[in-house]
């Protein structure tokens, strides 16, 4: 791309507000009840990480990666894709970051759960935002509730979800952090391009998720 | 200036305006053309969504009912295509369309096939324009779009740009190359074009398309903000859009501009602006002035 300085972030938005919104509409209720099992499973993580533990971690990086694998390939690549052609490329980053999940779920001590950590506080409370309050957005901001973003199923609460679970575990490992922190970078951007108020919810999550692991073992 | 055609304006609601059709003929072929088209940029990427394609699919009903003909879109714009497709065959219109379309790929080799893709999407026989999106590759594409026009598979070739990018390299193509039609963006505040642009498409019979006309949606907004002033009735203008499009169709050298909507109502308001008089040069300036000073 020539004269790139040109550009705005809107020259990259292919849909307007309401396209985006109603394709959650329209993916909630083609995969449902999917949000059922998606919803166990992220209390399942929230159970894990307050017992702590090298099998509670391995498990938490299992459901995680699961969720990516989801979301890689029935979110952006059958449903993101039609309107974002970007889409594609986000379902490989996807992909590769469930794959990792569960590579590094399958490799012993690899991940496991410090529970006592002032961090994995923190990260706790993350978790229990992506999975309760993240789908709460819609109502709170006058949308209907069809629109929720699902923990597990849904991209945002997904990996922020991630953020939250990786900081709980004993040892930050960076190489599961940086495909999350990227896509609090892409949504962050999307949503603010389209002036959507919740613009800010995923670079501050991000932003708290690096200040915690660069602490490591605070 | 614009030649007018007696295409009789079918009755639709909420717009009472009959009369003639003004077109403008592209200077290649002499083909008249209405000066107001549909673009598809965001407004008809809406994936797979069966309401916003029966919106999209009224939009098109509404804008062929008053006239209109010519398309515009982009294997860039997401599910665009595939949605014009979906609407040109709910209303019957996949052979009575201009479609305009765009290759928009690095890869020259890849130009064939990206072309017969939009096309299946569009579910036309063929293209009427095939347009190098933003020049890219357009040292590839051109010479495989004109063999493409030679063998009768495509009607008319150009390229675009938009916003002021490129018009150094746009004018160099302009004078070295056999073009149709280009696409630029013009409007009541992005007027670098009239520089050299439009004057050299006039002096090489190029056809113009203008996109952005009102810049994707804020020049309308802050116009809305204002009455329209009393004198845009001498210019059969009902409102702001109709003020804003008939600017831009005025100028001798643009054939057509592009709008874009998901609104029934705005592509009245749009078509509206290929009906009644046309300013004068004399308006122009007075139209500048006025907006420029809002």
């Amino acid at each position: 791309m020539t004269e790139w300085w040109t550009y705005r972030l809107s020259d990259f938005l292919l849909f307007s507000p309401q396209t985006y919104y109603r394709l959650f509409e329209l993916y909630n209720a083609a995969i449902w009840p999917m949000q059922v099992p998606a919803l166990a499973a992220g209390l399942g993580i929230l159970a894990l990480l307050r017992r702590g533990g090298a099998a509670p971690g391995r498990t938490t990086g299992v459901l995680l990666g699961l969720g990516w694998l989801w979301t890689a390939w029935v979110y952006h690549r059958g449903w993101y894709a039609p309107i974002n052609w970007a889409a594609d490329y986000y379902a490989i980053g996807f992909a590769a970051q469930g794959a990792l999940l569960l590579l590094s779920a399958a490799w012993p001590g690899r991940l496991a759960v410090a529970s006592g950590l002032k961090r994995a506080r923190t990260g706790w409370g993350i978790v229990v935002f992506a999975i309760v309050a993240h789908a709460m957005l819609p109502l709170l901001l006058g949308r209907p509730v069809l629109q929720a973003e699902v923990f597990g199923i849904a991209p945002d609460p997904t990996a922020t979800a991630t953020l939250g679970a990786l900081l709980a575990m004993h040892l930050i490992r960076w190489e599961l952090l940086v495909l999350p922190l990227l896509w609090c970078v892409i949504t962050s951007l999307t949503l603010w391009t389209m002036d959507s108020p919740e613009a800010f919810v995923m670079p501050v999550i991000a932003l708290l998720a690096i200040l915690q692991a660069v602490r490591g073992k605070a | 200036m614009a030649a007018a055609t007696a295409a009789a304006a079918l009755p639709v609601s909420g717009f009472a305006q009959t009369g003639t059709l003004v077109t403008k003929p592209i200077p290649s072929s002499g083909e008249a053309l209405p000066v107001i088209g549909l673009g598809t940029w965001i407004t008809f990427n809406v994936g797979n969504d069966p309401q916003a394609r029966a919106g999209c699919t009224e939009v098109m009903r509404h804008f062929f009912a008053r006239g209109g003909r010519l398309i515009d879109s982009s294997p860039m714009y997401g599910s665009s295509q595939p949605v014009i497709g979906h609407g040109l065959q709910a209303l019957g219109r996949t052979r009575d369309v201009f479609s305009a379309e765009k290759i928009w790929t690095s890869s020259g080799a890849r130009g064939p096939e990206q072309i017969e893709a939009s096309r299946r999407h569009w579910a036309v026989p063929r293209f009427d324009l095939m347009q190098v999106h933003n020049l890219l590759s357009w040292q590839e594409h051109l010479p495989k779009l004109q063999q493409m026009k030679a063998d009768g598979r495509l009607r008319y070739v150009g390229i675009t740009t938009s916003e002021g990018r490129r018009h150094g390299e746009f004018e160099a193509i302009m004078r070295d190359h056999d073009l149709d039609f280009i696409q630029v963006t013009y409007n009541l505040l992005d007027r670098a074009a009239e520089r050299r642009i439009l004057p050299l498409a006039r002096e090489r019979g190029i056809a113009v398309l203008a996109n952005r006309p009102f810049r994707e949606g804020p020049l309308i907004d802050r116009l809305k903000r204002h009455p329209l002033p009393p004198w845009a009735a001498e210019i059969d203008c009902a409102n702001w859009a109709q003020f804003a499009l008939k600017f831009i169709v005025s100028h001798p050298a643009v054939t057509c501009a592009i709008p874009a909507t998901t609104s029934v109502a705005h592509v009245e308001e749009n078509m509206g602006a290929a009906y009644g008089r046309m300013p004068d040069e004399a308006m122009r300036r007075r139209m500048i002035a006025h907006v420029e000073a809002l």
